[in-house]
């Protein structure tokens, strides 16, 4: 059986579908089968991100409208023979995720996968309840401002009462936090929440803390998940990431301001 | 020590004008049993002709929970209409569906939620006092629009524990009883007990004790970074709840009918 693992945050443009792919390849890359789905539905990105936006025929909806087989819409990655992307279809609205039609997809995956890595759409709506419902594993994306924080909080809020888990009387959902675009020196300078700030707030399981960096912009626009871009900062922190959300112990980087410049030295005595 | 019981500045005789408070009341219930309201309206003619007094002016909840699933949607102007006529005040539903709650919100009915139906329930089956407890992750407002989550725990006793953290936009009722919190509460939550409540993480929503009514109830807490307290109605907001008691254990009581917070 598969893990299904949500990404989600509640707020739109912290990094959902940027942290999806950059997971769904760094499980691939360490040999786990896994497959990537883009619960976006009418707002389809994940494709983009992933590279393989030319290549896509059939999708999620198609799928759970019986109009295509899996096998049909899953795209196989170019560069990881163990990566499958399922893209969201575009010109439909989010009303067409049932939830039977989600797990019948959901299910049908876990016999020949590892993980099931969900990129949730923004809100606390249809479409992302759909993606959380069934979630064994939850990665909450926060960026280091209030908003997003909120938004987070309430978004744990309803992993824990509206999971299919919650539902049962199960297990709860693992969850797990990501503090994304983080820039080490405005936080020094005050401007925005540090790592235990956010912590303090959520008080959640830390995975990794992703550095501000322009790398994941150039990755996006071209198509390639960032964590392939290992001399980026924010490469490294995605491929840290998916070491502890493996087991791994792994320090955390990029918390501090990298370069000591004359200001910094001076304030940090 | 001592805070000043009037921190807003608004003329004492303005801040005395109203109180808000949790009450009960028992009322008529309409159980619907078919969503044609033509037949609804031939069998309550008959009923209500032979006591026209008892509906007078007598406000009713509609029950829609024991129509057969399936039925289409229900004539609201209708039906609320019907009711009208016959001197009945329609003031409620409780028990529908999302679609069903939707219109009833659109006529301005209030959507009860499925606490109040259990209260109601267990209060007719035993006279005694029945602990009613349920986290609901939606605030009344947007429970029209979803189902309200079942009960998180029911421990049959005067009390009620949580220790997990209650999330922005969680709310938590301990329904004749105290309430104890062994985690954060986010901004965004609301903690509400007949009780006391106690929290032993930081306090960052809002926590309403004595909901029933009690002047007796209290708020206990080990970090006091509140968005509202209130005690049986007497309420302060975090404006109002000086700085050197934030961030601090305290204690929150009423003092003649003034809310005092005192540190521990």
């Amino acid at each position: 059986m598969a893990r299904i693992i949500v990404i989600t945050s509640g707020k739109g443009g912290v990094g959902k579908t940027t942290t999806s792919a950059a997971l769904a390849m760094g499980l691939a890359q360490r040999g786990k089968r896994t497959v990537v789905i883009d619960f976006d539905v009418g707002l389809r990105n994940l494709d983009l991100i992933m590279g393989c936006e030319r290549r896509v025929v059939y999708d999620f909806i198609n799928v759970i409208n019986g109009e295509a087989n899996l096998n049909q819409a899953l795209i196989r990655d170019k560069r990881c023979d163990n990566l499958y992307v399922l893209p969201a279809s575009q010109t439909r609205d989010k009303d067409a995720l049932t939830k039977e039609g989600v797990e019948q997809v959901l299910v049908e995956l876990s016999h020949n996968h590892d993980f099931i890595v969900c990129d949730s759409p923004a809100g606390i709506e249809h479409g992302a309840t759909m993606a959380m419902y069934f979630a064994d594993d939850a990665i909450v994306v926060t960026n280091p401002e209030v908003s997003s924080v909120r938004d987070s909080d309430r978004m744990l809020g309803i992993l824990s009462s509206r999971s299919r888990r919650a539902e049962n009387n199960e297990e709860p959902i693992r969850e797990y936090l990501l503090l994304t675009r983080y820039d080490p020196l405005r936080v020094v300078n005050g401007e925005m929440l540090s790592v235990e700030d956010v912590q303090e707030i959520l008080s959640l399981k830390l995975l990794g803390v992703v550095p501000e960096s322009k790398a994941v912009l150039t990755s996006s626009n071209s198509g390639i998940p960032v964590i392939l871009d290992r001399e980026s900062d924010a490469g490294q922190a995605y491929s840290d990431m998916v070491s502890r959300y493996l087991g791994d112990e792994v320090p955390h980087r990029f918390l501090h301001p990298e370069k000591k410049g004359f200001l910094s030295r001076l304030f940090r005595g | 020590m001592a805070v000043n019981p009037n921190p807003r500045k608004t003329d004492p005789d303005g801040s005395r004008s109203f109180e808000l408070k949790a009450a009960s009341f028992t009322l008529p219930i309409i159980r619907l049993l078919d969503a044609n309201v033509e037949a609804v309206a031939a069998r309550l003619g008959a009923k209500v002709e032979k006591a026209p007094d008892f509906f007078r002016n007598t406000p009713v909840v509609i029950d829609l929970s024991d129509l057969p699933s399936g039925v289409g949607a229900i004539e609201f102007p209708l039906l609320v209409g019907l009711l009208r006529g016959y001197g009945m005040i329609p003031f409620g539903v409780r028990g529908g569906n999302r679609e069903q709650n939707a219109a009833a919100e659109a006529l301005e009915l209030a959507v009860l939620r499925e606490s109040y139906v259990r209260r109601g329930k267990s209060a007719n089956e035993t006279s005694t006092k029945e602990i009613d407890m349920e986290v609901s992750p939606t605030p009344p407002r947007e429970a029209a629009s979803s189902t309200p989550a079942p009960p998180a725990r029911r421990p049959g006793q005067g009390f009620m524990l949580i220790n997990r953290p209650v999330r922005s936009g969680q709310r938590v009722y301990a329904s004749g009883g105290d309430l104890s919190i062994v985690a954060a509460v986010s901004s965004g939550a609301e903690l509400m007990a007949d009780g006391n409540i106690h929290v032993y993480g930081p306090l960052r929503g809002r926590a309403l004790a004595g909901m029933n009514g009690n002047l007796e109830a209290r708020i206990f807490c080990q970090d006091l970074q509140a968005e509202l307290v209130s005690i049986a109605g007497h309420y302060r907001v975090s404006e109002g709840i000086p700085t050197e008691l934030r961030g601090v254990p305290v204690q929150i009581f009423l003092d003649q009918k003034i809310l005092r917070i005192e540190k521990l």
